[in-house]
This record gives C-alpha cells, structure tokens and sequence, in this order.
C-alpha cells in the first residue's frame, strides 16, 4: 500500500488521491480568476460601446465558432468516458485520450485558420498589422478585436497546455501504474472540462452577440 | 559541530549541495526561501539606505532624477514581491505547517521545491531587469506612464507574473496540506493561530494573485501588441488600470500582514503564559480580514477620477475591515492582561509589533476618511503608513518568529543579550526613521521627489539618521544568529515551554518530523499555571 503513494506526506493512496483531487479544483478556481479578469475587461468596454460591440461582433465567422464549439464539446465527451474507463480499468481508455487529443487539435487548426482570415479580412488591429474595417466607429470595434484576440489566445494557449498533457498521459500511457492511471485522467479530465466551459462563454461573448440584432 | 546526531535530524546527512538543491523536504526548502529573500532583502535595502542617503540634503545632489526613480522602482518591487510576500509564509510557514498539525510533509512535497525555482528564477529575472534597463513606474506599474515609459517595464512586469505562478503553488500546497493532513485530533479549532493565518492567507493568494497575473499580462500585451485597453488615445481606460491593480494589491497587503499577525499570536501566550484570549474570534478575524480586504481596493482610488458614489462606499467599507484587525488587537492586549511577561527577544518583536501595526492601523482609519486622504494622498503621509504596517508590522513579525523558532529550526538557542539588543534597537531605529515621515507628509511633502525645499531637511536629516540605526538592528541578527548555529547553546526540544506539536519533537526535528505519529489531545495554547518559585520569582526558561 505505503509504496504506491507519490509523496510520504500521506499514508495511504486513497487519502492521497483525495487530497489530488482537491489541489486540481482548487487550482480551477484560481484559473477562473485569470479568464475573469479579462472577461471583466470585456464587459466594461462592452458596456461604454454597446452598439460597436454588437456589430463587430457579426464580423467573426458564426460557423467555424460553431463547428469549434461542438468540437470542443464532443472532446469534453470522450475524456469524460476516458475517465470511467480508466477508473475501470479498461484499455480503451488510452484510445479515447488519443481522440480527445484530435479533437483538441483540430480546435487549434480551425483557430488558426480562422486568425488567418481576420488577418486578411484587415480585423487585426495591432502590431502594425492592417486594420480596416469599415463599420460606424473603428476605434471602439478596435477593441473589441483586441480583447477578441487576447482572450481566444489565452484560451487557445490554455488548450495547447490541455492537449500537451492529454498526449503526454496517452504517450506514456503504459509507464503510469495501473493504480494511478484513474487519478492521473481524473486530473486531466477536471482541467479540459474547465477549458471548455471558458469556451462556452467565449462563444457567447464573441460570436452570438449582436447577432439577434436586426 | 561534530556532536550534531548524525542521520537523525533532518540537517543530518546529505550535505552536498545537490542534496539541498534536489530536497523536497519542507524544512530544507523553507531554508532555500529564507536565504534567497534575505538577499533579496539585503538588496532592496540598499536601494533603501541609497534613497536615504539622497534625502539627508535638499539638493539632489547624490543620484540624478532619473536614478532616483530607479531606485525607488527598485526598492518597492524587490521588498513587495521578493521580501514581502514570500517572507513569513514561505520561511517559517513552510518549515513549521507541516510540524504544527503533525504532517510529515507538505502534501506535494516535489511542487513545493519546483514553486522555490520558479520563485529564484522570477527574481533574478526581474532584478536583472530593473537594473539593466532601469524601469521607473514605481513598484505599481501605473499607466498610462507604463504604457509610454522605456521597454523593460514588460521585462520587469513579466518577472513579476512568473513570481505569481510560484505563490499560487505554495498556496496550493499549503491549502491542501491543511484539509488533508491534519494529525488524528487536529480538528480546525485546535489549530495554532499561525496555521489559521496561513490558511487565510493562502486563500486570498489563490484569488488575487491571478487577477494580478491577468493585469500584468495586459499589460504587456499592451505594450508589445498595442492592445490598447488601458490608453486611451486607442479607446482604452487607465482607471480600469488602477481597478485591476488595487483588487490584486489590496489584498496583498494583507497577504503581508495576516502572517505576521499569526505569528504575534504564537508569541504573545507563550512569553506571557496565558491562553489566547478569544482563540476562536481571533481565528474567525482572520478569515473575515481575508473576506473584507477583496471589497475595498477603491480607497487607493479616491482621487482617479472614480465617483463620489464609489468613493463613500469604498470609504464605508475600508472602516469595516478594520473591525476584524481590532479584535485581534484587542485579544492580544487581554492575552497579556495578568500574564506572567517575560521579556525575551521574539517577545520585544511582538511588543514593536502590537505598536507599530497599532500606529499603522490607525493612520490607515485616517487615509480611509476621504477628506484626510484626499489632503495626504501621495504624499510622505502615505510612505509613512505603509511603513508602519509592512516594515512595522510584517518585517518585525518576521524578526520576532525567527528568533522564536530558531532554537527549532538549529537546534541551538541565540545568544539572548544581543537578541533583546536587536529588538529595541529596531524599534528605536524604526520610529526614529519613520514618525518624522508622517509630519512630513503632513506639511505637505511628495513622495517620489529627489530633493525637496529646505525647509523639510531637519525631519529628512532626522529620518535617515534612523535608517542608519535601523539598518544595523537589522544586520547584527546575521552575525550572531550565524554564529549560534556552530556555537550556540543546545536548546532542547522545547526551551520555551511552549505548547504546541511543533515544540513536540527534537530540535532541529527528525527527517519525517516526528519519531511516532503525533496526536493532537489538547486545545491550543494550554498553558499550565507557571509554578510559583520559593523566592517569588518567575521560573527560569532559558534550559533545555
Ligand atoms: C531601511 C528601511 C527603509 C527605508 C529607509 C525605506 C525608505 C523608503 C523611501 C525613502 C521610499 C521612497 C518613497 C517615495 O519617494 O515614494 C520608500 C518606498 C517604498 N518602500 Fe521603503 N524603506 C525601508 C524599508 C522598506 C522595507 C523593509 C519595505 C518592505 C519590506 C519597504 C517598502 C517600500 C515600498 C513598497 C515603497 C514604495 C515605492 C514606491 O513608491 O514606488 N521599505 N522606502
Ligand atoms: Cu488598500
């Protein structure tokens, strides 16, 4: 029993898985002070131009935000039956995280495709970049773009860390004791879900906004 | 030296440097932290003493305009980030949370060293940087003028953002070991105060230090992209700035304090040889303090431009976090209240202590009335305040709890002479430096300015005359504290008498902390009655 733990601080595994499991939550919600701290950023300029807002936003591409956001959903699906396989102890559960990873790679693809678009559609407004949009006040619309760009970087950065861990543990699949490997998901599970629901709000704050609008 | 018990104590075997470079034990981290921020220390105070140097006369005559902010920049971003913060929590938390609840270890041990890397690494980073490129915002990073000054301020900014990762870390860690790892019979109430302080604080480090990290990013985003939310040529707002910066600071001032107050707590019953007055309303303070400190950043506000509105409001509830401070104040007046005092050093500590955080407290309920603070804002007033509580308050907490736990941490007992000199010297050093701070600002003196009208020289000369002062209270520890390490009297397990696990095991303690699986069968600070001595004197404590 003694040797399986990871740190002597602790005198069984179970305890010790408790105590992993806690850390992991946690640390989400030290996580969601990060993204609420630019989601706060964002509501406030939303609020000084609220019409600006709701216009630029029907600049970004309705459809690749959708296809991602159900990507991202259906990946938030496989690590979840990643994790109850592994907590079974069944051997599926490496395949799912390998598709879990896919998914999460084919997010990141769309994303960068869709940057590249903004980019040629003159929406990026900074570092010298062009930017020429031609809607009622380019100045408030630049921020919005900014704050755009700031915030899917962050959460894109975030999933890269997601998928890096996500491949490692499938890579390393056969190295991690068996008794470990539910905890080890668990953990990775907790945190991709987390990045999902930042996506979730993204979605709304940047693509269905001001699309009910006439 | 070479009677130390070999393989026993946790210094015992493995003195190479690889072994304390690789240790994930928690006592040999908390000493990697207590060497790194005393260089840090030792460096921010030089910018300190140069400061001063510069102040003694009217003229600038020392360092010029541009320098002069340099080292203001650099004094107040080395001792707030890589002092401050990481000080107490990190030194004597580290050494002493696991021992206090009975734990063997903090609950990841590996995190725990990797958070001292990334801390070094932040430090160096951000050290280099300020000294390189000579950044000159101020340890607030203020735009619009951060935004527009030369472009190290990213580089330092971004130091600063790493150093969050490594307090979130231990945050973590420590929050974790608390629920987790508690001994059979520590339930939350029998906790030493110090752990309740350290759980508080841990929380608001975990909920602040992210919204930092956030602005400090958009900062740099800011200037490196041009993303424009704070100037406002590009649309952006500079007060959003300043909320996002005092949600964080704020907060952290009592990420400063909370532990020093813990450690107050653990000093005053012992030298006294009485319970913690009101143990559980002190323990509840602390986490109402934690609470209360997230609504009122907008007091360093009252001049931005917010509204009038805001500003009442913020007034309001700067008042209501004060009450959790005074209760505290008030159980340890109660605690030595028919106490039998003795006045040892980590004892005259939290006397400075109980003084100066009193002196600082209340001058902070005044800068909380909007009409004095709109008189005193930015002004020597302010320095003088914040002193108080930081240097006041937290360094001479520190002081105080290292002398308390030295005899633990080596095993050896300081000599107490020189101990009680340091002790009064720094607070004699410490009033003399900055009480003439307060009459200064309130004639009407700014701060950050490098030379100043004549008539304030004789509280300017008075003022670094006590930094002469303050400086060598703070040097003679070094000596003979390391002198006792080699040649100091054996302290035993507990010289102090002292209730509390800690105090249960050797000194310095085991690897594993302790011999046999600790049970907690006692509430805290259950100090017996002190047996009364034929001759009517206090019992002598200084044996093992
Ligand atoms: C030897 C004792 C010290 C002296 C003589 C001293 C002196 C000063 C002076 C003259 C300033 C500049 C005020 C201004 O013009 O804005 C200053 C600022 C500051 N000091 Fe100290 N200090 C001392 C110790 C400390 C310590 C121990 C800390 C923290 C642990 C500290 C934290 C700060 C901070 C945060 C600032 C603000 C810098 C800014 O305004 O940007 N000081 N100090
Ligand atoms: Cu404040």
């Amino acid at each position: 029993m003694k040797d399986s733990v990871d740190s002597d601080a602790f005198a069984t595994r179970a305890r010790e898985r408790e105590a992993q499991d806690f850390a992991m939550w946690v640390f989400l919600v030290s996580e969601t002070l990060i993204f609420g701290a630019f989601i706060l950023v964002y509501l406030i300029s939303r609020w000084q131009f609220p019409l600006t807002f709701a216009e630029a936003a029907r600049e970004t591409s309705l459809w690749l935000g959708t296809l991602n956001t159900a990507i991202l959903l259906t990946s938030s699906l496989t690590i979840a039956l990643a994790e109850m396989s592994a907590e079974a102890g069944r051997r599926h559960a490496r395949l799912l995280l390998v598709l879990t990873a896919l998914l999460g790679a084919a997010f990141l693809g769309i994303k960068f495709w869709e940057w590249f678009e903004e980019y040629r559609k003159g929406l990026v407004p900074f570092l010298g970049l062009n930017f020429s949009y031609g809607g009622r006040d380019p100045q408030a619309a630049a921020l919005f773009f900014r704050l755009y760009f700031a915030l899917t970087g962050l959460h894109a950065l975030h999933l890269l860390i997601g998928l890096t861990l996500v491949g490692g543990a499938a890579a390393l699949w056969p190295r991690i004791a068996a008794e470990k490997r539910g905890q080890r998901v668990t953990a990775l599970a907790l945190y991709w879900h987390f990045i999902d629901v930042v996506w979730v709000f993204l979605f709304a704050f940047f693509y269905l906004h001001g699309r009910a609008l006439p | 030296m070479t009677d130390r018990t070999a393989g026993e104590s946790y210094l015992g075997k493995g003195w190479g440097l690889l072994d304390w470079l690789t240790t994930t034990d928690h006592k040999r981290v908390a000493w990697l932290y207590l060497f790194t921020i005393l260089g840090f220390f030792l460096i921010g105070g030089a910018a300190a003493t140069l400061i001063r140097i510069e102040l003694f006369t009217a003229k600038g005559d020392l360092v010029r305009p541009e320098t002069y902010n340099r080292l203001f920049t650099l004094h107040g971003v080395i001792m707030v980030w890589f002092f401050l913060i990481p000080s107490i929590p990190n030194t004597l938390g580290n050494f002493l949370l696991p021992l206090m609840i009975g734990a063997r270890d903090l609950a990841f041990p590996r995190l725990n060293l990797l958070s001292w890397y990334i801390f070094l690494f932040a430090g160096i980073w951000t050290f280099g940087a300020l000294i390189l490129g000579g950044v000159d915002t101020g340890w607030t990073f203020y735009t619009p003028l951060s935004s527009l000054s030369n472009s190290w301020v990213s580089i330092a900014a971004m130091g600063v953002f790493f150093a969050g990762f490594s307090t979130i870390a231990s945050a973590l860690n420590f929050v974790v070991t608390i629920h987790k790892l508690r001994c059979p019979g520590m339930t939350w109430f029998r906790m030493p105060i110090f752990v309740w302080t350290l759980y508080a604080t841990s929380l608001v480090m975990l909920l602040a230090t992210p919204v930092l990290a956030a602005t400090l990013l958009l900062i740099v985003l800011e200037r490196v992209l041009g993303l424009g939310v704070f100037d406002p040529a590009q649309g952006g707002d500079p007060i959003l700035f300043q909320h996002l910066f005092w949600f964080y600071s704020h907060p952290a001032v009592y990420i400063m304090i909370l532990p020093g107050m813990g450690v107050v707590s653990e000093i005053l019953p012992c030298f006294a040889k009485r319970p913690l007055f009101g143990y559980r309303l002190v323990a509840y303070s602390s986490m109402g303090i934690a609470t209360f400190s997230f609504l009122v950043w907008g007091h360093h506000m009252f001049v931005s431009g917010q509204s009038v509105y805001a500003g009442i409001l913020f007034s309001f509830m700067s008042y209501c976090v004060a009450v959790p401070s005074a209760i505290k104040v008030f159980n340890w007046t109660f605690t030595l209240r028919n106490g039998y005092i003795t006045f040892e050093a980590p004892m005259l500590y939290a006397l400075g202590f109980l003084f100066l955080f009193g002196m600082g407290g209340l001058t902070g309920l005044m800068l909380a009335a909007t009409a004095v603070d709109v008189h005193v804002t930015d002004t020597y007033f302010i320095v003088a305040h914040f002193h108080y509580i930081m240097v006041g308050g937290a360094v001479s907490a520190f002081m105080g709890g290292l002398h308390f736990w030295w005899p633990k941490m080596t095993g050896r007992m300081y000599p107490e002479r020189l101990g009680q000199t340091a002790a009064m010297l720094s607070f004699i050093g410490f009033f003399l430096t900055f009480a003439p701070q307060f009459v200064l600002g309130y004639q009407g003196m700014p701060r950050r300015y490098y030379e100043y009208p004549s008539e304030f020289q004789t509280w300017h000369a008075l003022s670094s005359a006590g930094a002469v002062v303050l400086a060598a209270s703070y040097l003679m520890p070094l000596f003979y504290l390391t002198w006792s390490v080699f040649r100091g009297r054996r302290a035993g397990g507990n010289p102090w008498q002292a209730t509390g696990l800690e105090w249960q095991t050797a000194s310095p303690p085991p690897a594993h902390n302790f011999e046999e699986p600790p049970v907690c069968d006692q509430p805290p600070y259950a100090y017996p009655p002190p047996p009364v001595q034929p001759d009517g004197g206090q019992p002598d404590r200084g044996q093992p």
